[in-house]
């Protein structure tokens, strides 16, 4: 299912828009915002592994000026879950509890073994798609069900709602969800960061609003502009956020108005609220992230697997680490200091069917996106070349 | 699973909306909804969940952005596959309390 040729061709071509005179409009429109800058590179960093499929899938990398450089950053939930979350998971399913989870977990590395590896050497772990699937297959049976949940704040909604629901005794989460407008502020004061702007996600922001980035930005200084999917919609989301860049007045803009409003989904922020509450943790490869995990409050921790098993990580920590683990660059490459170019293993030891590290694990990874369409999708060397 | 798919609802009962998902009608959670549906309006829903009700001027911008997801795709397409994960989530089949 993954390697081989890639499904769609990289290169960008205006006839592949539904709007093509669009499409060339904002390719000008770019060129000339990032020229008016006068300096290289402007670094521009978006959060949401969607909006790499669409850069990558679609070549938009292609009509990026030379001077603009779009990086992905920690926008892939998977990725971040830090090695002793995977740990938790994979201790509690080496000693027989029944693990629900998003297929995308399943070969996320542990310290020394992933649930797949516990899969394979006999312990119970079942796929699901959304955490009412979780709770369906607890109804089923007397045992416990422990839902190993990742996802983002979009994500955790569906969690906090089956929660909020009453579900049966037997089951529990095993909260990884984490929280994007933090970690924000902790890749923007990283030591030699070059971010100038944020492209934030446009369906994390129908749950939050964009009201949500307004602290940031106050703070850093560093504008925010929320887009879509749609090709069309990311290419002019940056060519708002390369304007604002140059009118030296940083503000929260909604380049995605068809689906974002100031205040959010108020309903599904209550329920998200009243479930969890944010916790500082380690995000894999990142740092400690403070507000950024979220984790069930006191009131449900009838269903927190935390309170309700005795973890024992420790029986996990007597295998080595598989050899090539200490080479991977996941880290710097969520936090925008390296691209997928910059590993030694990317493409050679570290593929989609025998992944080293998270970010080739997930559909949502820089490496995997990158690895699926092409491998090396900045045509700007190629267009150099031709 | 960022992405969200587009259905439009059949009928409701309690927090259960029967939604048309290309001519395939699946149980969707609407108790997370920014703001009540009716029959036939549009909903952009994630991992099982109705998140936003779509305002009508866009419906047809937001289908033509997933028939254009969907169309050339083939099976290892990433995106696609995020859709039709989507679609399983929908799928559920007690996505009832």
């Amino acid at each position: 299912m993954t390697g081989g040729a890639p499904a769609i061709d990289g290169g960008f071509s205006h006839l592949k828009f539904r709007d093509p005179a669009r499409a060339a409009a904002l390719e000008l429109a770019l060129a000339s915002q990032t020229q008016a800058l006068g300096r290289a590179p402007v670094s521009i960093m978006h959060v949401c592994g969607s909006h790499e499929q669409a850069i990558a899938r679609f070549g938009l990398r292609a009509a990026f000026p030379p001077a603009l450089d779009v990086m992905m950053g920690p926008g892939c939930p998977v990725c971040v879950t830090d090695v002793p979350e995977v740990d938790e998971a994979v201790a509690l399913a080496t000693a027989g509890v029944r693990i629900a989870t998003y297929g995308d977990m399943l070969r996320v590395p542990g310290t020394s073994r992933s649930l797949a590896d516990a899969r394979a050497a006999g312990a119970r772990v079942d796929v699901v798609y959304g955490a009412v699937q979780a709770v369906e297959l607890a109804r089923a049976t007397d045992e416990p069900v422990v839902f190993f949940a990742s996802g983002f704040e979009t994500t955790a909604v569906a969690t906090a709602a089956v929660v909020l629901a009453g579900p049966p005794a037997n089951f529990s989460v095993l909260s990884a969800h984490k929280y994007i407008p933090p970690v924000m502020e902790i890749v923007a004061e990283m030591p030699g960061s070059r971010i100038e702007g944020f492209l934030a996600a446009g369906h994390a922001a129908t749950i939050t609003g964009w009201g949500v980035f307004e602290r940031f930005v106050a703070r850093h200084r560093i504008p925010v502009v929320v887009a879509g999917f749609e090709p069309l919609d990311v290419l002019a989301g940056l060519v708002r956020l390369v304007e604002l860049i140059g009118s030296g007045e940083p503000r929260v803009e909604n380049a995605f108005p068809r689906c974002v409003t100031r205040d959010g989904n108020r309903p599904a922020q209550d329920r998200l609220w009243r479930v969890f509450e944010p916790q500082g943790g380690r995000w894999r490869g990142i740092a400690h992230v403070p507000n950024g995990n979220l984790r069930l409050r006191d009131e449900f921790a009838a269903w927190d697997t935390r309170r309700r098993f005795d973890i024992d990580l420790a029986s996990l920590w007597d295998h080595a680490p598989p050899s090539l683990v200490g080479q991977c660059t996941c880290g710097d490459i969520m936090a925008g200091i390296a691209s997928p170019h910059d590993c030694a293993l990317f493409g050679r030891e570290c593929t989609p069917d025998a992944p080293v590290g998270a970010c080739m694990v997930s559909s949502e990874g820089t490496c995997r996106i990158w690895h699926q369409y092409g491998g090396h999708p900045d045509l700007r060397q190629i267009r150099r070349r031709a | 699973m960022c992405l969200g798919v587009p259905g439009r609802v059949i009928s409701i009962e309690g927090d259960i909306a029967q939604v048309d998902f290309w001519g395939v009608t699946k149980p969707v959670r609407i108790d997370v909804i920014d703001t009540p549906v009716v029959p036939g309006d549009y909903v952009l829903n994630h991992v099982g969940f109705a998140i936003r009700r779509i305002p009508e001027s866009d419906i047809a911008e937001t289908l033509a952005l997933y028939d254009e997801l969907l169309r050339p795709a083939g099976d290892d397409d990433l995106m696609a596959a995020d859709i039709r994960g989507e679609l399983a989530a929908a799928g559920a089949p007690g996505a009832r309390r």
